[in-house]
């Protein structure tokens, strides 16, 4: 496999040109901004729990960026949809690497973990938990 | 009839200076198309580096021995070289620096904070790299200054009608701008708006870190109060940059970074400062990187800098022709003949991001992302672009190349 088919997988350019729960979603219970200063991605992460105040019901995302940051986000809205809040704050992120299932240099897996790191930054501000070590200190996160 | 002879440079030749040039990558030759975030630095450069610390290295302005004198020698010896490229009318007003940014600190803490307050205005523009925006916004916030930016037209040039707009906000009194653009390559009319400064009472401030490489710069000439490069852009090391400045307002500032070196005595209760340029330069410096700068001036001199514009100019004209072909390609940016080797562009669809790793596997190195730019990619309606800058160098079969990738990623991603 050449070095473009690696990177750019056919899942990763069907996420990209397709994104998965892409949109705005008014009056989310749970929402928050993440930037990538480096490239210029940016990710907004909106989400809606069930009726336990729990569980995700519902993943959307709006922003823009490379294709990397786009699909690993749109990846990342069908991995959580039906999982409880208090997993995915502590999702770990290899889980989410092994979806996206492509070799990341440092750089580019800034891109990649632009919303799962967003995602947990929404969670944690709606449930008043303190941010895990690394993303204390962030409200609107960025990631340089 | 008299013929014109512009100089011209030969850049297949110049690549033999170079290193780099020698590897592949990704299995390609090197098409090092980012020059404008740093250049690559010239055999006669390194040598003299290693030559240095070979034969001459020591602290500066310290020992009495031989090689402190040689170490300061060649030191002050470089210092008179980058103040000659400048044309500053003394060695006294060139002060070392690590970098253009710390140069443009320097002035912002050193003069801003005694001279900036409420009532004040500081000037910069909308094309500034954040090295000159961000220390004037943060010490006008500091001062109680009020902050403004000179507007951008679509083509990438300041808009000067807008001056009197912000001559009627307050004093204005300092304005800083670059006198090239590092994100579109803008080559700005600093002659008008230091003209405009000193007639509202303000000093200038020119960011020249990427005019520095591309066009003979002149203090007196420009007749600015500041002027802020660095060495990296230019063929030289990284870790070392300069300040001129015009003595009598260097003479009235207040130090910047306080130690040894930039002391005159020292008693319990009070210390006085050292003589220019010393008073600004505390600790031990970059001392070998500044022999490299001087050893990248020479370099310069000896290629002639109204070649090396004249270069680029043919460089940024040739490409900006060949990449508009490119389906829906949007060029930022003025004509070629009023801009430095840069060109920035936008494909819809594709992110810059994307498009810099896709060139790379080519061995084609480009600049993806807000170039330290953020309020112009707001302005560009952009979160980023994708960047092609051109030095001494760059010869048009990579941008030939450049050309062919950008229709690759195009089809692959598009």
């Amino acid at each position: 496999m050449n070095e473009f088919d690696q990177l750019y997988r056919e899942v990763i350019l069907d996420h990209y040109k397709n994104p998965r729960g892409h949109g705005v979603m008014e009056d989310a219970d749970a929402d928050a901004e993440g930037m990538n200063p480096l490239c210029g991605d940016e990710v907004t992460i909106y989400v809606r729990f069930g009726e336990d105040s729990d569980t995700i019901d519902e993943v959307k995302f709006s922003g823009r960026g490379c294709a990397i940051s786009q699909a690993a986000t749109s990846m990342l809205t069908e991995m959580v949809q039906g999982k409880k809040a208090s997993e995915v704050a502590v999702l770990d992120k290899d889980e989410l690497l092994d979806e996206i299932g492509i070799p990341l240099t440092p750089i580019r897996l800034k891109c990649a973990m632009l919303g799962l790191t967003t995602l947990k930054v929404a969670l944690h501000k709606a449930k008043g938990t303190p941010l895990p070590q690394g993303l204390a200190g962030y409200d609107d996160l960025e990631l340089s | 009839m008299a013929i014109e002879t512009r100089p011209k440079l030969d850049a297949h030749k110049l690549r033999a200076d170079f290193p780099i040039f020698e590897q592949q990558i990704h299995g390609k030759p090197l098409a090092y198309l980012d020059s404008a975030v740093t250049s690559q630095k010239p055999r006669q450069v390194l040598d003299a580096m290693r030559d240095f610390y070979e034969t001459s290295y020591g602290n500066v302005h310290r020992g009495v021995y031989t090689l402190s004198e040689r170490a300061t020698a060649g030191f002050e010896g470089a210092r008179a070289k980058v103040a000659a490229f400048v044309n500053a009318p003394s060695e006294r007003e060139l002060i070392y620096t690590r970098s253009a940014t710390e140069a443009i600190n320097l002035v912002a803490y050193a003069w801003g904070l005694d001279n900036l307050g409420p009532g004040d205005v500081a000037v910069v523009s909308e094309l500034d790299h954040h090295s000159n925006f961000v220390p004037w916004q943060y010490i006008a916030g500091r001062t109680g200054a009020s902050f403004r930016t000179i507007p951008i037209d679509d083509n990438g040039e300041l808009v000067l009608d807008s001056l009197d707009e912000l001559a009627s906000s307050g004093r204005v009194k300092v304005v800083a701008n670059n006198l090239v653009s590092n994100a579109l390559g803008t080559i700005n009319p600093i002659e008008q708006l230091t003209a405009w400064a000193h007639e509202q009472g303000a000093i200038m401030v020119v960011d020249a870190a990427q005019a520095a490489p591309h066009l003979a710069l002149d203090v007196q000439a420009l007749d600015c109060d500041f002027l802020a490069f660095s060495s990296h852009k230019m063929c030289g090391p990284s870790g070392v940059g300069a300040l001129w400045g015009r003595r009598e307002l260097l003479e009235k500032m207040s130090p910047f970074n306080l130690g040894g070196q930039m002391i005159h005595k020292v008693d319990l209760d009070k210390t006085t400062w050292n003589e220019l340029p010393y008073k600004f330069e505390a600790g031990t410096p970059a001392i070998a990187e500044a022999v490299g700068f001087g050893a990248a001036v020479d370099y310069l001199n000896e290629i002639g800098l109204d070649a090396i514009e004249q270069h680029e100019h043919e460089l940024a004209a040739y490409a900006i022709d060949k990449m508009s072909e490119i389906d829906g390609i949007r060029i930022f940016g003025p004509p070629p003949d009023r801009r430095a080797g840069i060109v920035s562009f936008d494909i819809p669809g594709i992110h810059p991001h994307d498009a810099a790793q896709i060139l790379d596997w080519d061995g084609i190195a480009v600049r993806a992302g807000h170039h330290c730019t953020q309020p112009l990619m707001r302005r560009l309606g952009v979160a980023a672009t994708t960047r092609a800058s051109f030095y001494l160098y760059t010869i048009p079969e990579e941008i030939d190349r450049l050309v062919e990738g950008l229709h690759k990623v195009k089809r692959a991603l598009g």
